[in-house]
């Protein structure tokens, strides 16, 4: 007879003393777990609800300004910089962390209209509405110093806009031309027109870094060469786009910001459609910004609201608005991926988290990957009707919303029109466009 | 190092334990990017698998067996036998109860009217990390205690008729069916509730992971009471007459019921219907038990027939026996042992599910008439409550050696009590998820689907809407009652027209369905003969 019974002894499952952690034994055999599928499904619904709990997405404000914030800048190399320039030209530097404004200044006459810092950081370039170019030193001046400018250029025609190329010290503005620059020089190195009385958006591509493009007035997106004499090709869409992003990942893409309320991200090999079109926004979208992944987008618009897309989806997957926040006047994705700053007609510089229910700070291991389960059961239970509807659900202004439904009445009223309309012709007369073939009229050469 | 890693292979029966069943068809799918997306998803599921049964190595605990000598059988081996040559510490987990709380009366008539309810004198049942135990006495004894450590916890004598006892959730509350009503005591003795709405239950089982208990009465009501937020989630009468012989499916959370008629009924809170009904014998059922990974059911009937069911096609019997006695009360190890009670016989046999088992694996006589029994999770034990006490006795091989701490752990602290309640309740499944199929909640959602095209197709019975035509009013001369008669005709004739036009185009998939479902029949070659088109 050979007899053996399950005998524990209680030493080797507990722990010896209170100051070690329990010991933790594993069986994964699937008797020993059962409903793994409902209870799976039960986490995942707890979870879409703690995101829900947890997004506070709005971080602090930057206050200061006594004008309207007309535009930011990001320092290439540290996170915790900031240059602003407002309406009534006066230009700001910020501490992030500290939210502190550290340097201030009165750079132009009328509004800064662009500020940029160049590619190491050691100089930032305004532009105004007095027509001048600006270099300023991106160190404080000593104590008892006045802020002076390293170097002023005036230009002979209005400039509305700048940036600045990757690498080399040269850079663009937009105005009636578009004119490309070389620091430490008073000429612009090229003048490229094409009869255009006026641009108002001007971006470097980040990957290629000759390559640049512009908004026009006539509605048109201009793209050149650096090396180029002239430009080389535009599209013409139905109406302006305010803004032009390039996407920091993929080369060829960039997305613009429409005043017909969409984004329209386009592929420079094929301007005749766009790739895709953005829509959530109820006003004209007036700024747009990568992130540095190049997956996701930021836009402001004049619906007083910051919308958060997903490069490849048509929707917003998320929308931030505050009570006090006013038009917005320019929106960025900061270059560590985790925050999102929105200068606004209030004066305010707001930063935002880019994902709103993030944590912040340092995590224990067993905590990230309690969240990176959380993530992975969210993504595999997304289509129930249960934890969509709550992953979906946005709180949003009653202006918002009014406008929301208005716009849907108004795209309703137009298909069902459309649809009487080839009811009543011949066939083919009345031809089902795409939506994304909607909006664009024409590429030129 | 990385050869002797690729040499290292995980054995067959590791991975098919682990296995999550065969995966998607590839080459079905329609579209290039499903497609990819599928491949990469069972590729995350291989490697899942792979993964966890690897872990199998990592197993610290070997399983209890009991082999015989040539010319012996493992039935012969009495517990003194076993108690004898095992080491020292699991020998006493071999030990008599002798309860002496008044007389527990044993009348061998009601045995042969199969009143099941009266023969049972005395019920016991384990905590689900198989720790503690609690056991009720017929006359009002009821006592709960960590039986490994011998500790008792409380003991008090509640002065009423006890039908049926267990533990909730944790070991410091359990429930206990008294005469009328059922009430929930913490492990000092302490009544925490007294529950009217459940009115003269017999039995009671709890589930888990849904923090359900469930009862059924004299009177043939079912009820699931939630203990986490104190709520009736259902209660109906399954006019079904008295019920007391009532298992929980631990796959699925159904209960299943024994009737007199020989049926088995599986029930769920959310139907008043039972999902299934099992005609399984032509007697009454004296006995139901579910073995803990929900494949098997082992029924019981008075007519002395014990059959293995496979519960999750609902087919069967697997397995058909004969016993010499009707046994009256059934359990199922988390090996898959199966243990029947008769009389004041317990057999235990082994493998009996896959094959017919010959001969019981162990056998044990009592000196008094046997009350219930429950295997012990985690351990080689079946306690036994007789009409004068409680028996341990060890079944080697009839546990799961190893335990997973994040599930039930026997091992647990106060404070890990606490946390794995918190977690626990964090997780409560609704009782809305309790169906037949439990992995139903990651498949399509077929009937909606189903809903939309059976809305499609009463289209077709629908009648023409019809147009409530009010003519304009017009300049004296040009109307006339005439003219408006003609104008409401023309109108509804043309509505009508549109809306058959509409229809037409849904018709001839309908007309597809129609001919598709007709099955041959041998008698239509009777019929006229179509005419071929």
């Amino acid at each position: 007879m050979k007899v053996k019974v399950i005998s524990r002894s209680a030493d080797q499952y507990l722990r010896n003393t209170k100051l070690e952690i329990h010991k933790v034994f594993r069986n994964f055999d699937p008797d020993l777990h059962p409903f793994s599928d409902a209870r799976e499904y039960t986490r995942a619904l707890n979870a879409v609800k703690l995101e829900k709990v947890f997004a506070k997405p709005f971080l602090g404000n930057l206050d200061g300004h006594r004008d309207s914030v007309a535009c930011i800048a990001k320092h290439p190399t540290r996170l915790s910089s900031l240059v602003s320039g407002a309406f009534d030209g006066e230009v700001r530097v910020w501490d992030i962390p500290q939210r502190l404004c550290v340097r201030e200044f009165v750079a132009h006459n009328g509004i800064v209209r662009g500020v940029t810092y160049t590619p190491k950081g050691e100089h930032f370039i305004t532009i105004g509405d007095d027509k001048t170019i600006k270099t300023w030193n991106s160190l404080m001046p000593q104590f008892g110093e006045e802020d002076e400018p390293v170097n002023t250029v005036l230009s002979k025609t209005v400039v509305t806009s700048l940036s600045h190329q990757k690498k080399s010290n040269i850079f663009a503005t937009s105005g009636e031309v578009v004119q490309l620059w070389e620091a430490n020089r008073n000429q612009p190195l090229k003048t490229y027109e094409w009869g255009v009385d006026s641009l108002h958006d001007v971006a470097f591509n980040m990957v290629e870094p000759n390559v640049f493009g512009a908004c026009a007035s006539d509605r048109s997106i201009i793209l050149y060469d650096a090396r180029d004499k002239g430009p080389l090709r535009k599209v013409i869409m139905k109406l302006r786009s305010n803004k032009i992003a390039w996407n920091p990942m993929e080369a060829f893409i960039f997305t613009c910001a429409n005043e017909d309320y969409n984004l329209y991200t386009f592929d420079t090999r094929n301007l005749k459609k766009p790739v895709n079109v953005h829509m959530d926004h109820v006003g004209a979208v007036t700024y747009v910004d990568y992130a540095p992944t190049g997956k996701e987008f930021v836009s402001g618009s004049y619906d007083k609201t910051i919308r958060i897309f997903t490069a490849d989806h048509g929707h917003s997957r998320e929308i931030y608005h505050t009570k006090r926040m006013q038009r917005l006047t320019c929106v960025h994705w900061t270059l560590d991926n985790k925050f999102i700053i929105s200068g606004s007609d209030e004066m305010n510089i707001r930063i935002w988290k880019a994902r709103a229910s993030e944590k912040l700070g340092p995590m224990n291991p067993r905590e990230r990957n309690a969240l990176r389960y959380a993530d992975a059961l969210k993504d595999k239970f997304a289509s129930h009707p249960q934890i969509k509807r709550i992953g979906r659900h946005r709180h949003v202004p009653k202006h918002i919303y009014n406008a929301q439904k208005e716009l849907h009445v108004i795209k309703k009223k137009q298909k069902r029109k459309e649809g009487n309309r080839r009811a009543h012709s011949k066939r083919g007369e009345v031809p089902y466009v795409p939506e994304r073939a909607k909006h664009v009229i024409k590429e030129v050469h | 190092m990385k050869e002797k890693r690729k040499n290292m292979k995980t054995p067959k029966e590791w991975l098919e334990k682990h296995s999550k069943g065969e995966g998607v068809n590839l080459k079905k799918l329609k579209t290039k990017i499903h497609a990819k997306k599928f491949e990469t998803k069972e590729k995350e599921v291989k490697f899942a698998t792979e993964i966890a049964a690897k872990a199998e190595i990592l197993l610290t605990e070997q399983k209890g067996y009991l082999e015989n000598d040539p010319g012996e059988t493992t039935t012969q081996f009495t517990q003194k036998d076993i108690a004898n040559n095992v080491d020292i510490t699991a020998a006493t987990k071999s030990f008599d109860l002798k309860l002496e709380f008044g007389p527990y009366r044993y009348e061998i008539q009601y045995l042969n009217k199969y009143k099941s309810e009266n023969y049972k004198f005395s019920r016991a049942k384990y905590t689900k990390n198989g720790r503690h135990l609690v056991i009720g006495g017929k006359k009002g004894h009821v006592a709960a205690f960590d039986w490994l450590t011998k500790k008792l916890h409380c003991e008090i004598n509640v002065m009423e008729s006890v039908h049926d006892i267990s533990f909730l959730h944790i070991e410091t509350m359990f429930a206990v069916a008294q005469k009328s009503w059922v009430y929930i005591y913490d492990n000092q003795g302490i009544e925490l509730h007294c529950i009217k709405r459940l009115n003269k239950v017999t039995r009671l089982e709890f589930l888990p992971y849904h923090f359900l208990l469930a009862s059924c009465s004299d009177e043939g009501y079912l009820s699931w009471l939630d203990v986490s937020i104190g709520q009736l989630v259902s209660q109906f009468n399954t006019n079904l007459g008295r019920l007391s012989i009532l298992t929980q499916n631990p796959w699925n959370a159904c209960l299943c019921l024994g009737h007199a008629k020989g049926v088995v009924s599986m029930w769920s809170p959310n139907s008043r219907d039972p999902l299934a009904k099992m005609l399984c014998h032509k007697a009454p059922i004296s006995a139901i038990h579910v073995d803990p990974s929900g494949m098997y059911m082992a029924t019981a009937a008075t007519n002395r027939e014990l059959k293995i069911w496979d519960i999750r096609k609902l087919e069967g019997p697997v397995q058909d026996y004969k016993l010499i006695n009707a046994a009256t009360n059934l359990a199922f190890s988390q090996r898959r042992m199966l243990a029947t009670g008769s009389g004041n016989i317990v057999e235990i046999y082994r493998d009996c599910c896959n094959q017919a088992a010959k001969r019981p694996y162990l056998l044990h006589k009592f000196n008094n008439p046997i009350g219930n029994f429950n295997f012990c999770p985690y351990e080689d034990v079946l306690g036994v409550a007789t009409a004068r006490g409680f028996t341990s006795l060890l079944v080697p091989g009839s546990g799961e050696p190893n335990f997973d701490s994040y599930e039930a752990n026997p091992f647990q602290s106060k404070k890990q009590r606490q946390e794995s309640e918190v977690k626990a309740l964090l997780e409560k499944i609704q009782p809305e998820l309790i169906t037949l199929d439990p992995s139903k909640i990651l498949e399509v959602d077929v009937p909606t689907l189903r809903d939309k095209i059976e809305a499609k197709k009463k289209l077709l019975y629908v009648k023409p809407p019809k147009i409530n035509y009010e003519p304009r009013n017009k300049a004296k001369g040009k109307g006339g009652s005439a003219k408006i008669a003609r104008n409401k005709k023309i109108l509804n004739e043309k509505a009508r027209k549109e809306f058959i036009k509409a229809t037409k185009d849904i018709l001839p998939e309908v007309k597809k369905t129609k001919n598709m479902k007709k099955p041959f029949n041998v008698l239509d070659r009777f019929l006229p003969k179509k005419k071929q088109q």
